[in-house]
């Protein structure tokens, strides 16, 4: 039996009442926010509820909103020379974040866990998310014992985001390298890494060394006001 | 009494039957697995990393090289959630060529894991004939996009161009004779769509010829019956799609459950399992080549009586012609803007999947309205699958783990991205 996600909408907001944070229904799609403190309920609900039977976990994922809306290049003011030119220098060397106060200036919640949820029986897909609420220890409860498929997405989670799952069974990194420092998908990590290595002839072995190319930008990163497609999404103005 | 303890067994990652990179930790009680420890990730390139510092265009061809062997599949998946948030649909032939590729790409990934599967299992024919109808699919790649493999064919907005009315012919050199090249162009006379046609003709032919090899033969059928069974709960909680999840007996298919592209127009049916071992998901991916096929022939008999336009007219999205560009300055400042800048997405979170010849491949947007992509989050279908690989060799013999990871059909490239 198909069911619309408006009535689901509905449903979840009559039945969790103040465990969401909101349910948002855009591109078809419904997402809901969730406290990290309401995680593991909701999940729990989700998954055991017989309206909603969500028996499948499609994905998990982390997201590191440190640098979210943030342009490289101000495209809406222009000065008496004209606009900006694209990549200010010092403005987004990406070595700059987090040595300097980058951290401190960014006030909201950095990170969160997104997981997509998938009813077989109900042919829906939700989205869940909640935001971790210690930027510099990100820690949440483990889904490992509601859907088995959490494991290894968690410790992907782990791996590049850094965020803790409490009562994870195994978390261990999983595809960075073994001896990896960091988490490479955190936005102050630099895309092109701390480290590189090579075989040292002399000492007869692979060695890491600090990275001798320089990080460039090719295309800046811009956000336009004048969207040509806005009006195709619904917007909450 | 000496002291009898479990040993453990490094497998890998440089093993001709780890498919790839995989390295496994064997952890085995006499020739029985007790527990097996995937260390994955030695083909990590940061995809989604990468994603985040280029403009959206930029990216299709990254999507090609993650599962490396349904390079159009990949791209799909990935527009389709670019179209998504942009609100956009594109040309309805552009939709059927993405149907009919989509199922070529079916076919080639079938192919190839049904040639390694049995190479692993210990019959070498079937790799020399699954690469022999590979290689007309990859011509028919070459024609449309110029590359045998990574294409870069799909676009936000529809594809990159229309069929082609001719096929490249080979010509003799001196490695090939006139008469050889002759008999290769037998049948590349006509339109890439007249060269289809003639391989969807044969191709029932050439599964029937898998078939007497493989589905009654004694020993294919003493290393997987009852190999890797999953019941239908276990596989929905440890996160399968696609072949795997309908092998166990549940049936889902997103072409049919929920509709991308062309597939709600398309006749086509859907095997399921019964067993949910190893031998059941070796029937359920012969018949989805069969089932492809027609899929193919359909497609193909709409293409050739509905001409039409491929890619949306919309500069924000697509290039402007090029005779276009050379008479007009407008046409010029959008084509550079979309070569260099790209476009902005409106910002919000869009999640879009398809039903990846390996099971549910979705790509998950976040965007802040900037050009480039704020997060990428691929779901790989062989990821899910390899977590499951303890649970699915635990008891089993050590052989069997390499029928297990056959089963899988597994690629590095989507699982480490």
């Amino acid at each position: 039996m198909a069911v619309s996600l408006e009535f689901i909408k509905d449903y979840l907001q009559e039945e969790l009442g103040d465990k969401l944070s909101s349910a948002v229904l855009a591109v078809g799609e419904l997402t809901l926010d969730v406290p990290a403190s309401q995680w593991l309920e909701v999940c729990r609900f989700l998954r055991h509820d017989d309206m909603l039977d969500c028996a499948q976990l499609t994905d998990l994922c982390g997201v590191d909103y440190l640098t979210y809306g943030d342009a490289e290049w101000d495209v809406t003011t222009a000065s008496r020379s004209g606009f900006s030119r694209a990549v200010q220098a010092g403005e987004a060397d990406p070595f700059d974040f987090g040595e300097q106060d980058g951290e401190s200036a960014f006030a909201g919640k950095r990170f969160a866990v997104v997981i997509h949820l998938l009813s077989v029986s109900r042919n829906i897909r939700i989205r869940v998310r909640t935001r971790c609420d210690d930027n510099d220890f990100p820690v949440i409860p483990s889904l490992v014992e509601v859907w088995s498929s959490a494991n290894w997405y968690e410790r992907e989670a782990f791996d590049l985001f850094g965020i803790m799952f409490a009562g994870h069974p195994d978390l261990r990194r999983i595809l960075t390298d073994y001896g990896f420092v960091g988490h490479p998908f955190r936005k102050d990590f630099p895309l092109i890494g701390h480290v590189e290595m090579r075989y040292d002839a002399a000492q007869k072995r692979v060695i890491y060394e600090p990275v001798s190319i320089e990080a460039r930008i090719l295309v800046p990163r811009t956000i336009r006001a004048d969207q040509h497609f806005f009006p195709a999404v619904e917007r909450e103005d | 009494m000496p002291e009898i303890r479990n040993f453990t067994l490094n497998f890998g990652p440089a093993h001709p039957a780890a498919h790839g990179v995989l390295r496994l930790v064997l952890e085995m009680d006499g020739e029985t697995i007790v527990r097996a420890d995937p260390h994955i990730g030695l083909l990590h390139r940061g995809t989604e990393k990468l994603a985040e510092s280029k403009p959206y265009n930029q990216s299709i061809g990254y999507m090609d090289r993650l599962d490396y062997v349904s390079m159009m599949c990949n791209e799909h998946g990935y527009v389709l959630a670019i179209e998504k948030l942009l609100g956009i649909t594109p040309p309805e032939r552009a939709l059927y060529i993405r149907t009919m590729f989509d199922e070529i790409t079916r076919i080639l990934n079938h192919l190839l894991w049904i040639g390694a599967h049995a190479l692993d299992v210990g019959a070498m024919t079937m790799f020399l004939y699954a690469f022999r109808e590979r290689e007309d699919l990859m011509d028919a790649y070459e024609a449309v996009s110029g590359a045998r493999l990574h294409a870069t064919y799909y676009r936000p907005g529809g594809v990159y161009r229309d069929l082609p009315d001719v096929m490249p012919q080979f010509l003799p050199n001196r490695f090939r004779t006139e008469a050889e090249a002759k008999r290769l162009n037998a049948n590349r006379g006509g339109s890439l769509l007249d060269f289809l046609e003639d391989f969807t003709n044969r191709f029932p032919g050439y599964v029937d010829e898998y078939e007497t090899l493989l589905t009654d033969n004694r020993i294919w059928k003493q290393r997987l019956v009852g190999i890797g069974v999953v019941s239908p709960e276990r596989a929905l909680q440890l996160g399968f799609s696609g072949a795997m999840l309908r092998g166990s007996g549940v049936e889902w298919d997103l072409r049919k459950k929920q509709p991308y592209a062309a597939y709600d127009k398309m006749d086509f049916d859907i095997p399921v399992g019964v067993q949910g071992d190893s031998y059941d998901r070796y029937l359920v991916r012969v018949e989805e080549m069969r089932q492809s096929n027609r899929i193919i022939q359909q497609c193909i008999q709409w293409l050739r009586v509905n001409p039409g336009a491929v890619m949306l007219e919309d500069s924000k999205v697509a290039p402007p012609k090029r005779g276009e560009m050379k008479q007009d300055m407008e046409a010029l400042i959008q084509h550079f803007k979309l070569m260099t800048e790209g476009y902005c997405l409106p910002e919000g979170e869009a999640y879009a999947a398809v039903e990846h010849p390996k099971g549910e491949f979705g790509c998950y947007i976040v965007s802040d309205g900037a050009n480039k992509p704020y997060r990428l989050k691929v779901r790989a279908p062989g990821f899910a699958h390899l977590s499951a690989l303890d649970e699915m060799t635990k008891g089993h013999m050590l052989a069997d783990v390499v029928a297990i990871i056959g089963t899988q059909d597994i690629v590095f490239g989507e699982v480490d991205r």
